[in-house]
């Protein structure tokens, strides 16, 4: 059966429409998938098989009974550790979390539940999104299913939703949730070969989501496909009374549009994008992408971000802030681990010191630094003033077209520690994901060819806020000129 | 910007993480290098620009002033290192 997992969500739907195999069938495989390779990934860090195969067997007799099946129904996901699960323990893969198990689900994953998904587990990532290579978390790395050719190295999944990256491109889920604050979806995606797209801010609610920076942070799919990813982010999306930021609006049928094409399409190219940090085969991919955009009817047009070399620096002042304030509530007290000192204070400074990674304290420090008596106006009001500039630069664009091509990343993965050593340079990773972040809109990565070591690059399509439909179009234009790219045999077993 | 070591204490004291001395060494040269990268923020002219305090010009929505949820103090207590009857048990405050 191990060939069911390698299906894309859409086909293993209509598989299931057509009683081709069963929902028990589609989730065994994959449950015999993740047994056999999570050892040689670490993608998941909580298979949960039992309840998997209970989901199913539900699924297969609402599947039986007409009209009673949901827009996933049957359909086996993975889910980032970042999403309360109920009763199933949920750590943002800190260790300060240690044995959470929340009392309630989140919003996302439970509109994935009434869809009838079936959740195979939870996914590894960076401790609490914090990382761009997955090496942050409590957990360990998670191994790219993709290698250099001819080589045996391990290379990142890219992060923070690295565990999602490589189970989507090692097939050990049909699809899986992500999150993406700086571009924790769209950086992973590019590097694994499969397609992440980060909505507009407040298309998906972030109610029951471990909160990183809540001004930036959104919830989005990584798929095989571009059409997957229009199936997932349906169910995914919509409003919620209990996130305040959540919009009320109608969320289309994805699907029923990507296959309109591009002509008349008017497709801007960044020139701030072309930076000296890029390597050759991005920014030739980048013109291979523009291209074939343009052979498929598009228009193309230069136009001027020139507030994006600052869109990074600004970043690195509003996320760390507010992380610092988000991650006040780890205190030992209410939830998670506990150290105890001396007295309370003692308690919180060395249950904090035991529980979070040096990533995290490096940030929430940062973040504690630009807040600080005397240096909100310099830091932290200056960053929120850039971000109004950054937004304005994509408010003017958008008169003269209707989606921006950039690469996604400036190289393609990396191995271990390469990194590592300098947090700078692990930071510049997000430097063509995190504007969209600071703008507010959705951002998505597709896979668009394979660099000179055979791993794969992939190119990201920004759009007009809420204009999902007209992204995923575009990028399904990409996809159809690039075609697919599969990770190399099973050698993680 | 350059941040020295007892400004790295007293942030760490704010941020209640306790910091070994190595730490607190190492700290003080990559939140220096960090804060010196974010600087080239000052070449921006931000006179007349307002700070942005939402990305998407909704106005937040008020709800029913009612009670939506409760009664659920053992559920809310289940994930506490430590716990009595119902109420988070914490090191002794107040002598």
């Amino acid at each position: 059966m191990t060939e069911l997992t390698k299906l894309t969500l859409a086909q293993a739907r209509d598989g299931l429409k057509k009683k081709a195999f069963t929902s028990v069938e589609l989730t065994q495989a994959h449950l015999e998938a993740i047994e056999a390779g999570n050892a040689g990934l670490n993608a998941y860090v909580l298979p949960t098989p039992e309840h998997a195969l209970e989901l199913a067997k539900a699924s297969d007799k609402r599947l039986a009974k007409k009209g009673k099946a949901g827009d996933l129904e049957g359909l086996p996901l993975g889910i980032k550790d970042l999403f309360c699960t109920q009763g199933f323990r949920t750590t943002a893969c800190s260790n300060i979390l240690d044995d959470f198990k929340p009392a309630y689900e989140s919003t996302v994953t439970e509109n994935l539940w009434k869809a009838g998904a079936v959740m195979l587990g939870k996914l590894n990532n960076d401790e609490f999104a914090m990382g761009s290579s997955n090496e942050t978390s409590a957990f360990g790395p998670v191994i790219n299913p993709w290698r250099r050719q001819g080589k045996t190295d391990k290379l990142v999944p890219g992060g923070s939703s690295g565990g999602s990256s490589a189970a989507v491109a090692a097939d050990l889920c049909l699809a899986a949730t992500a999150t993406d604050t700086g571009g924790s979806i769209r950086q992973p995606a590019a590097l694994t070969g499969t397609v992440g797209i980060k909505p507009t801010y407040g298309r998906c609610s972030r109610w029951g989501i471990v909160a990183f920076a809540s001004s930036l942070d959104q919830a989005g799919p990584i798929t095989k496909t571009v059409r997957d990813a229009a199936v997932m982010l349906k169910v995914m999306a919509g409003h919620d009374h209990k996130d305040s930021t959540s919009v009320d609006a109608d969320v289309p049928d994805y699907e029923a549009t990507i296959r309109d094409g591009v002509k008349g399409l008017r497709v801007g190219v960044p020139k701030e994008y072309r930076i000296d940090g890029m390597s050759k085969e991005a920014a030739k991919l980048w013109d291979q992408g523009i291209a074939w955009m343009k052979d498929a009817g598009a228009t193309i047009h230069e136009i001027s971000l020139p507030h994006t070399k600052y869109a990074l620096p600004a970043y690195y002042i509003i996320a760390p802030a507010e992380a610092s304030s988000n991650l006040a509530r780890y205190d030992g007290v209410r939830y998670g681990m506990r150290k105890p000192g001396k007295d309370l204070i003692d308690t919180y400074e060395e249950t904090r010191a035991a529980g979070f990674g040096a990533e995290v304290k490096r940030r929430i420090l940062i973040g504690t630094y630009v807040l600080s008596a005397g240096y909100y106006d310099a830091y932290y009001l200056k960053a929120q003033k850039v971000r109004t500039l950054i937004k304005g630069d994509f408010d003017k664009a958008w008169d003269k077209v209707d989606v921006v091509l950039t690469p996604t990343t400036p190289s393609p993965a990396f191995a271990f520690g390469e990194k590592t050593g300098d947090p700078l340079q692990m930071y510049l990773e997000d430097i063509f994901t995190v504007t969209v972040n600071m703008a507010g809109l959705p951002g998505i990565s597709v896979p668009a060819g394979l660099s000179s070591e055979g791993t794969p690059l992939g190119l990201q399509l920004i759009g007009k806020p809420f204009d999902e439909a007209t992204l995923l179009r575009a990028a399904q234009s990409i996809e159809d000129a690039a075609g697919r790219f599969n990770a190399p045999d099973r050698w993680w077993g | 910007m350059h941040v020295d070591e007892a400004t790295v204490r007293r942030i760490a004291r704010l941020a209640r993480i306790k910091i070994t001395d190595a730490e607190a060494q190492g700290l003080e040269g990559e939140l220096s290098s960090i804060l010196d990268w974010v600087e080239q923020l000052k070449e921006v002219d931000t006179e007349n620009v307002e700070p942005m305090t939402r990305v998407v010009p909704i106005s937040l929505k008020q709800r029913e002033d009612v009670v939506t949820d409760g009664e659920k103090a053992a559920a809310i207590v289940a994930n506490a290192p430590m716990s009595e009857d119902n109420f988070f048990v914490v090191p002794k405050v107040v002598e």
